[in-house]
């Protein structure tokens, strides 16, 4: 990125403007285009996705009225939330209060800065990526307990109280579980550590060592918590706490919040991917850059989105646990099952420093059978509950 | 009480948290209302606020006539109106000495049971959505749209009845109906397991639900719980058994009671667990009924004009909320003296505040969710 515009300054298109400020002018416009043209869209579309899979799930239909299918439907919402009356209760810390939603939102879209889309396609590749994701995600806290307490609701109030109490705990098996790889690929670049991994799924970390294996599935259980998802979607209970934080929001600051939650569950996808689903490592089928760069684009959405998908499927099955579950969750099982995972990733890698080819393969196919139980038992759940009712829920 | 307790002489202070629950709330299913106290998260005490859906039925039931009334007592318990009419027309065919036609004995209880079905299967659909899950609540709705179906085409209404008459039962059932009715059995008695096992045996659910809210014997005795929050406890009353009517003694059912199988005996989820054991023994129920059901005039030979001699009589049946009776009292005229309505949501009140001392907010919710307290048939 810096190198492109290096380029376009040497060969004479901003001749009397200081460097600094074409550079800023830069980073606001791309920050500007990754906004409108793929975040916004994208938190929408998962937006409409989560409802169309969660009515089909319930056998139900789902918004289909707006564009083809309803894909639309974000945007009508969009629309109808702007054009609503920006209510800030007397009560409430007005200044507070509207600034809550713009620090849950900044938190969410700051990661897309290092999100690598492609080996070219990242907007920054820091050196420290990782650590600065799991950094900048801490602020989504920040907000969201600015909006509970500004909110000057008993219900807000505890909604921010459990949600700071929940996101800080579940940071530390979750950054237990990013620092397992981090030592195993030596870098925290997102695209350095994407680069330590190959193209087939017994080069990715994986299926590098058992510990890995437990350290994914660690992850991906925490970030769901810090993203509050059901089955950890407690601040915001909608049967315990009316609506948790968001109670006194309403119009496009209430958006606000559920344009970062959705756009945090792509986020949650994107880091997994990145850590341990080899990113968007593809074979090398081509030697056509662009052609290349595409592959890797839509490699590395969808292993993302899957991800995303499986969130969706997780909120539709399962009940919500309890506050002082989520805490004996957190803190008796998943910070030292991290931690153990943290550790025999390190006598692994003084067991085999350079990995171990035939091992990662085992774990390969170890993990295609559990994939395969899953997947039958899946299918005889369908059967058993009549998937007839579920794609002609009126019959 | 706004009690404030030094922490530490450096003059902190502690302060508990009242909270309205309501009336408007997402749980409180109705307008319902809690005065809780916390600290915190945990509960010091929850004062149940009753009477926002008060609607005089008892009064009006002074001031209309004895056929006439039937529709009010429909409004007593929207989620289970067909057993306020039979309860109603049951005390007053007492009071008269009218003999129920066999063939409208039938129609009653396999009318009762339909709606039995649809009641508790809103009751563990809503207790589902207050736990979080949300699917089953849709799966259960689903499933109770068809016995709205069914209700429709057997009385023409799809949730207020009005098909129990004094005598009778306003309408026939139709053998067309009946095909359709044992079709729906068919059809659901397997949705239960699925519900079992997307919900019941969750491990998330069990856990939620498992020794949470425990009432004990004696406290449901003293606190005079009905129904399924009294065989939750293990108690195995039930009005169809134990003091029969109707054409129940026919029939074969049991009467499932709370096991303490997760957890402790008369728990939450013990609560939860008989309403899905009844489910089943319903449809058992309607199925004998189908194959029972006698030729015959739906309705009995019953006056227009009717006026029980003077006198009173108390009359109950088992509703999905538990024993639901119908005190009524006749001057001989056309209109009845005076109606009181007795119903199992109303005591499952007053115990709320015993239990919910020491628990957590969540478990508030469960435990409204468990006791199935409908805010209609709180107030009357």
């Amino acid at each position: 990125m810096q190198s492109y515009i290096d380029q376009l300054i040497q060969d004479g298109y901003f001749t009397g403007v200081p460097r600094e400020v074409v550079y800023a002018i830069a980073m606001v416009l791309v920050a500007f285009i990754v906004l409108s043209v793929f975040v916004a869209p994208l938190a929408g579309v998962t937006s409409w996705l989560e409802r169309r899979v969660w009515a089909r799930m319930q056998s139900r239909i789902g918004p289909n009225r707006v564009g083809p299918q309803g894909i639309l439907q974000w945007l009508a919402d969009g629309i109808k939330n702007l054009l609503k009356e920006d209510l800030i209760p007397s009560a409430a810390d007005s200044k507070l209060f509207s600034l809550a939603p713009y620090v849950v939102f900044v938190g969410f879209l700051c990661t897309f800065v290092v999100v690598p889309f492609g080996s070219t396609l990242i907007v920054a590749d820091l050196d420290i990526g990782i650590l600065y994701v799991l950094a900048v995600t801490s602020l989504v806290v920040v907000g969201i307990l600015m909006a509970g307490w500004a909110s000057n609701n008993k219900w807000s109030l505890l909604g921010g109280m459990r949600s700071a109490a929940q996101i800080v705990s579940y940071e530390i098996p979750a950054g237990l579980s990013v620092l397992t790889i981090v030592f195993l690929a030596g870098t925290l670049s997102m695209q350095g550590i994407i680069k330590s991994q190959g193209w087939a799924p017994w080069d990715w970390y994986l299926f590098n060592n058992p510990f890995t294996f437990a350290a994914f599935f660690l992850y991906f259980t925490a970030a769901l918590a810090e993203g509050n998802r059901t089955p950890f979607d407690i601040p915001e209970a909608e049967s315990e706490l009316v609506a948790g934080y968001v109670t006194e929001y309403s119009g496009m600051r209430f958006l606000f919040f559920f344009f970062a939650e959705w756009g945090n569950l792509y986020v949650i996808g994107a880091v997994a991917t990145t850590l341990f689903l080899g990113g968007w490592q593809v074979p090398p089928v081509t030697d056509d850059a662009i052609l290349l760069g595409v592959l890797q684009f839509i490699v590395f959405f969808l292993k993302a989105y899957l991800w995303v998908f499986i969130a969706m499927w997780v909120r539709a099955t399962l009940p919500r646990v309890r506050v002082d579950q989520l805490m004996a969750l957190c803190w008796k099982y998943m910070v030292p099952l991290s931690f153990l995972c943290l550790l025999g990733t390190i006598c692994w890698m003084l067991a085999f420093p350079n990995g171990n080819q035939i091992f990662s393969v085992a774990m390969f196919v170890l993990g295609l059978l559990i994939l395969a139980y899953f997947l039958k038992r899946v299918l005889f759940q369908i059967r058993h509950a009549r998937p007839e009712l579920y794609f002609k829920p009126h019959i | 009480m706004n009690e404030t307790a030094p922490v530490q002489s450096q003059g902190f202070y502690t302060e508990d948290m009242t909270i309205s629950v309501g009336p408007q709330h997402p749980s409180t299913h109705g307008v319902l209302r809690f005065v809780v106290r916390t600290d915190g998260e945990v509960i010091s005490e929850a004062i149940p606020d009753v009477g926002y859906l008060h609607r005089s039925i008892e009064k009006i039931g002074e001031k209309v006539t004895w056929h006439g009334y039937v529709p009010y007592t429909d409004r007593a318990d929207y989620l289970a109106a067909m057993f306020a009419n039979q309860v109603f027309c049951m005390a007053a065919e007492k009071l008269a000495g009218t003999e129920v036609s066999r063939r409208g004995e039938f129609c009653r209880v396999i009318a009762c049971e339909l709606n039995r079905i649809a009641s508790h299967l809103i009751s563990v659909g809503t207790f589902g959505q207050d736990i979080g899950a949300m699917t089953p609540f849709v799966h259960a709705l689903r499933e109770r749209e068809t016995i709205n179906n069914l209700m429709e085409e057997i009385c023409g209404a799809r949730l207020t009845y009005n098909y129990i008459r004094i005598g009778g039962v306003g309408y026939d059932i139709l053998p067309e109906t009946c095909g359709r009715i044992s079709e729906f059995l068919d059809h659901f008695e397997p949705i239960v397991d699925e519900y079992n096992r997307l919900l019941s045996y969750n491990k998330i659910f069990i856990q939620r639900l498992a020794g949470v809210a425990v009432v004990s014997k004696e406290d449901a005795l003293s606190y005079n719980l009905v129904g399924p929050n009294l065989r939750g406890c293990g108690i195995r009353w039930d009005i169809r058994r134990d003091i029969p009517y109707s054409v129940y003694p026919e029939l074969e059912f049991e009467v499932p009671v709370g096991t303490g199988q997760v957890g402790t005996l008369g728990d939450s989820y013990d609560r939860y667990w008989v309403r899905i054991r009844e489910l089943q023994e319903s449809c058992k129920i309607v199925r004998q009924c189908l194959k029972m059901l006698p030729k015959g005039p739906a309705i009995a030979k019953v006056p227009r004009k009717f006026k029980p001699p003077v006198g009173e009589c108390y009359a109950r049946v088992e509703a999905p909320r538990g024993d639901m009776g119908f005190y009524v009292v006749s001057d001989g005229s056309e209109y009845p003296y005076r109606v009181r309505i007795r119903t199992g949501s109303f005591t499952a009140m007053s115990i709320i505040d015993k239990l919910s001392k020491g628990i957590m907010v969540a478990d508030l919710i469960a435990l409204i969710g468990s006791l199935d307290v409908d805010a209609p048939e709180i107030d009357r």
